[in-house]
């Protein structure tokens, strides 16, 4: 397998890895809102059933949780079973959802009473406080940690093979355990590594960009 | 003319009776210093005033109407709630300033918020609206070149000092137009060469028509702007009366001793410069 082919074969697998990532976005980001309202609820038994499940979920292997997704189903139900790339999905958004949640419950919790006090004796509702004065402050200060998880997203979509979805490493192991040959894989880090590269300097030009205030 | 009238206010904070019946009443133009130890319930008064806490029981009017009444059954609403606090501004210890909003904005952003919802109310049309927020800027530039912040407008609250933070807080209060301007502990979160320019501010806001309360330390300050002096401790009212009166001659015993504890202090300050 000559360069061109490799390239070709990682391209399709990558375009894979991109799509799952893409996707997890979009469904995890608001998702961990919904549960960090709900892990900070003061009505005591939703705070209780969210914090249990974001134990359940942060405390089993995202590949443990991937396969239950795509064969539970099926073996449980006896349901028609998933698809592997959408049950890959709602497994990935489920997970990066719990670790969000945690992540925007920290930020929230993190900024003083005074603010919500302010807001209110200047007449201003919860919903416009939250989102004019608190939710600024709270994306300010969870960047950092958000890049972290982000970065990790991208290398965890490789977790997909384990139900055979075609992505960049399951891609690459094909060619490696085909062809004998190695470099390949050291190909596909590249690919990960001018990915998380790319996100790197994404955040960073974010966080500057918060940088105009102090606090 | 009566502003305020507070009757027998109650507060227990889990079994510690914080507030043991406070009452008072405050004429409009009157500037109140509220005065006495910490922990005595003095911000726990204010926050009622304000509504940030409920009280359990007593009467607040202001302008007869009933911002707080323990004996009735009706539970406010969100919106009643938010029209009642408006009666009052609120200047806080720690500024409390949006750190991502320029003065300007800090002014701008709760009273652009409350005319947008009166414009919707009204039904006003595009030039009604443009013609109300230009006005609300107007005002809000008014009001920054009265507490002398005009120059900084465009400034985010990181880059000013304590004082000009705290005058800035002062002017976000002042937008609103509130019937009583309270003030808690303004100057304690400042350097002491910072108290003298935010106290200046305060006193010169006080006019005939403009009614304030100020919980404060600043025995000087209570003495020389205030028409009327309350002495909290333990939750109770134990003086009242004009400065005169309670500084020069104060009956509880209370009073006298912590009197003499603020004037050590005082004299022992002097001493060292």
């Amino acid at each position: 397998m000559n360069f061109l082919q490799v390239t070709i074969n990682l391209a399709e697998g990558f375009y894979t890895t991109l799509l799952l990532f893409a996707i997890t976005l979009v469904g995890s980001l608001p998702l961990g809102l919904l549960i960090a309202f709900g892990s900070m609820s003061k009505i005591k038994p939703i705070r209780a059933v969210v914090r249990g499940l974001v134990w359940i979920i942060r405390g089993t292997p995202l590949m443990l949780q991937v396969i239950l997704v795509f064969y539970g189903p099926g073996l449980i139900f006896g349901l028609y079973g998933l698809d592997r790339f959408p049950a890959v999905v709602i497994a990935f958004i489920i997970n990066y959802a719990a670790y969000f949640s945690e992540i925007y419950r920290g930020g929230i919790e993190s900024i003083p009473k005074g603010q919500y006090e302010a807001g209110q004796v200047l007449g201003m509702t919860k919903t416009q406080i939250f989102f004019k004065v608190v939710l600024f402050q709270v994306i300010k200060r969870i960047i950092p940690p958000m890049g972290n998880e982000i970065i990790t997203l991208v290398k965890d979509t490789s977790l997909a093979r384990v139900i055979a979805v075609n992505e960049l490493l399951n891609s690459a192991q094909d060619i490696v355990g085909e062809h004998a040959i190695i470099w390949p894989i050291f190909y596909t880090g590249a690919f990960y590594l001018l990915f998380t590269g790319l996100l790197t300097i994404l955040f960073g030009k974010l966080e500057k960009k918060f940088n105009y205030y102090a606090g | 003319m009566k502003v305020l009238e507070v009757k027998d206010i109650r507060k227990k904070f889990d079994k510690e009776e914080v507030l043991k019946g406070i009452s008072f009443e405050l004429n409009r133009g009157e500037v109140l210093a509220i005065i006495g130890s910490s922990g005595g319930g003095k911000t726990t008064l204010l926050r009622c005033l304000t509504q940030l806490v409920t009280p359990d029981s007593g009467k607040i009017v202001v302008n007869d109407d009933v911002i707080f009444d323990g004996e009735s059954e009706h539970r406010m609403s969100d919106r009643e709630l938010r029209e009642k606090r408006l009666h009052f501004g609120l200047v806080f210890q720690q500024f409390n300033l949006f750190p991502q909003y320029n003065v300007l904005n800090n002014l701008l952003l709760a009273a652009k918020l409350l005319e947008d919802e009166r414009l919707k109310k009204a039904k006003a049309d595009k030039k009604m609206r443009k013609e109300a927020m230009e006005h609300i800027e107007a005002k809000a530039e008014e009001i920054l070149k009265r507490v002398g912040m005009y120059e900084k407008r465009f400034a985010y609250p990181c880059e000013l000092s304590g004082g000009q933070q705290q005058r800035v807080a002062i002017a976000r209060a002042l937008i609103l137009n509130p019937d009583i301007l309270c003030f808690d502990e303004p100057t304690s979160a400042l350097d002491p060469e910072l108290t003298g320019e935010v106290l200046k501010v305060i006193s010169g806001l006080k006019t005939s028509d403009s009614t304030m309360i100020v919980v404060t330390h600043e025995m000087e300050f209570a003495r020389r702007v205030a028409d009327k002096v309350i002495f909290i401790a333990d939750g109770v009212i134990e003086e009242m009366g004009t400065p005169e009166e309670v500084f020069e001659h104060p009956k509880s015993e209370k009073m006298k001793s912590f009197f003499s504890k603020s004037v050590e202090v005082i004299a022992g300050g002097k001493k060292e410069e």
